[in-house]
């Protein structure tokens, strides 16, 4: 009786806070919420603008004044040789890395989610290696690359490029498809298996396409990592340059607009497949 | 008649098939040798290598380098560059804590409020992604410049001190880090905040807990983990990280990567890069084996 008689003013005290303060929340967190979004957007939305920045001055380099609008920069977009020949070799080691990765890194993770401890001696020890690949820092691992391939006599270039690429995909690749293979119905297989299908009609008609949004997702993955890379890719790029690699030499002597019509373009495709997946997934 | 004994079988253990045993007692290490392999050759013995590079003596009258285990190599190493660790452990650090104060309510409103739309908001909140890292900082100069029209604007208006810069300053390197890795921090708070049980926080209130009490009684302890993930997240990357320094920051605050590029891009000095890169490493793991201790060592993967 006691307690209920020192609670209960508190307790109407504490609802009424609580009314005016979710009334607060109502208006304060959704306008803080949105506020930082902007700060998100609000240089990409730079970027695009100063791709369509006149040049004044001799030099094609973009200036930090606005100088006025012009779409010259579209119209030219490949006339800056280095830029367009990095920009493809960026897109070719990002397709090349992404297929090796997602192999490979889907085959580890079936073996990660299917065999026990008992089953898969060193299990333990590959979940720690693919852990300490994620968190290490990323100019430890392409300083190491280095002293690897310069130890070995190995030339810089588009190979090297690759051997990195997977190696720092993989990882990611593994534990994306983990994650999407840990709600997998065993009892699927095993029904196929009854029904008189071989382990290759088996993975063909019911493994694979169960599994494939997982593998999918971890592609993506390893392709947005691949393509914006440029810690790693510094190190062991050579004289084959991909994308960032370029861009970041660029910004020592000043940018060419056309890096902003690439960005802009880069944007306005990872952005339009983002929005498609939403929409395909509300439709589902 | 096999297969059904096989379905039937009692307590659902089945019956070993002997066809393929020995092909599938092989299986899980037939399916990750060519990823272990690739891991190994191109992620563990690199870094291997590089302790290796550490340990080793040279003489400078030849420039030959043998193996000595020479542990002393990295204090000296370290005592040369403590400017340089320093100022990246500084800038790490706020940075770091200004993305958990930034993103933490956005975090917290998502994952409560977000409704239908949780989707979009997390793709707004990956939006940065979507522009190559170089460029993205590059903007940055663009907008934190003296002759950006932001600047321009503020200067010619008088809102400013005539000798107000922040382009070449500490606090445009923050700026930039604390914007580069922004989504680091906001997806492990959201993963954290998102798994708290609504009913618990009702028990809460049930139990005459105000807003406040909920709040540091219940939602904080529950979110600790993913606020000790999205910090390493964070803090490990920013703490290597170069390009916002060297595009944002003057000559007078160099951090680390910086210096570990330099000796191996430029001056071609290994052992002393290696040494660094060593130490990097090392006050990396140390954050990483602290969490484990603490929270248990599976739990950060589940904030990739």
């Amino acid at each position: 009786m006691s307690t209920e008689l020192r609670d209960v003013p508190g307790a109407r005290a504490s609802a009424k806070a609580r009314r005016v303060r979710s009334r607060l929340g109502r208006f304060a967190l959704p306008t803080y919420s949105w506020l930082v979004i902007v700060y998100l957007v609000f240089p990409i939305a730079v970027m695009v603008v100063y791709s369509f920045n006149k040049v004044t001055t001799g030099l094609q380099n973009v200036s930090f004044s606005w100088n006025g609008f012009t779409t010259l920069w579209y119209q030219q977009w490949s006339s800056v040789p280095g830029l367009t020949s990095a920009f493809w070799l960026s897109v070719r080691l990002a397709i090349v890395s992404t297929l090796v990765a997602t192999v490979l890194g889907t085959l580890l993770a079936v073996a990660l989610v299917r065999y026990s401890r008992t089953k898969f001696r060193g299990k333990g020890a590959v979940e720690q290696v693919l852990f300490l690949n994620i968190a290490a820092p990323e100019i430890v691992m392409g300083a190491s690359l280095l002293a690897l391939f310069v130890t070995y006599n190995i030339a810089r270039g588009f190979l090297t490029l690759v051997l990195a690429h997977v190696m720092f995909s993989i990882a990611y690749v593994t534990v994306t498809v983990r994650a999407r293979l840990a709600g997998f119905e065993r009892a699927l297989e095993e029904a196929a298996y009854d029904l008189g299908a071989n382990a290759f009609t088996t993975f063909r008609l019911v493994t694979f396409p169960l599994i494939l949004p997982g593998v999918l997702a971890g592609a993506l993955m390893a392709f947005a990592l691949s393509i914006d890379d440029f810690v790693t890719s510094n190190f062991v790029s050579g004289s084959s340059v991909p994308f960032p690699v370029w861009v970041y030499g660029a910004t020592r002597v000043g940018t060419p607009p056309q890096v902003f019509v690439f960005g802009t373009a880069i944007f306005a495709v990872g952005i339009g497949m983002a929005i498609m997946s939403i929409v395909l997934g509300r439709k589902k | 008649m096999e297969r059904s004994v096989s379905a039937h079988y009692p307590g659902g253990v089945k019956p070993p098939r002997f066809r393929g045993l020995w092909a599938k007692r092989l299986a899980p290490y037939l399916l990750s040798l060519p990823a272990g392999l690739w891991l190994a050759l191109l992620f563990l013995v690199p870094l291997f290598l590089m302790l290796s590079e550490t340990l080793k003596s040279c003489s400078p009258a030849s420039g030959a380098c043998t193996m000595t285990w020479n542990w002393g190599e990295l204090p000296h190493t370290v005592n040369l560059y403590r400017a340089q660790f320093v100022t990246s452990l500084l800038f790490a650090l706020f940075a770091t804590v200004i993305d958990l104060v930034i993103s933490f309510p956005i975090a917290y409103w998502i994952a409560f409020y977000g409704g239908r739309r949780k989707n979009f908001f997390l793709i707004m909140l990956l939006v940065p992604f979507f522009v190559s890292f170089v460029i993205r900082t590059l903007v940055w100069e663009f907008i934190l410049s003296d002759n950006g029209f932001l600047f321009s604007f503020l200067h010619r208006s008088h809102l400013v001190p005539s000798g107000f810069h922040v382009l070449g300053t500490s606090v445009a390197v923050v700026a930039g880090l604390a914007y580069n890795y922004l989504p680091f921090t906001a997806l492990p708070l959201y993963v954290a905040i998102e798994r708290i049980d609504h009913r618990v926080l009702d028990a809460a209130h049930d139990l005459y807990a105000n807003r406040r009490v909920a709040f540091t009684k219940v939602i904080l302890p529950l979110t600790i983990p993913g606020i000790f993930a999205a910090f390493l997240l964070t803090f490990i990357p920013a703490f290597g990280d170069y390009i916002n320094q060297e595009i944002l920051g003057g000559t007078s605050n160099t951090m680390i990567g910086t210096v570990i590029q330099n000796s191996f891009l430029v001056n071609a000095d290994y052992p002393a890069g290696s040494s660094l890169s060593v130490v990097l490493l090392a006050i990396s793991l140390i954050g990483i084996f602290a969490y484990a201790r603490v929270l248990g060592s599976r739990t950060i993967e589940e904030y990739l």
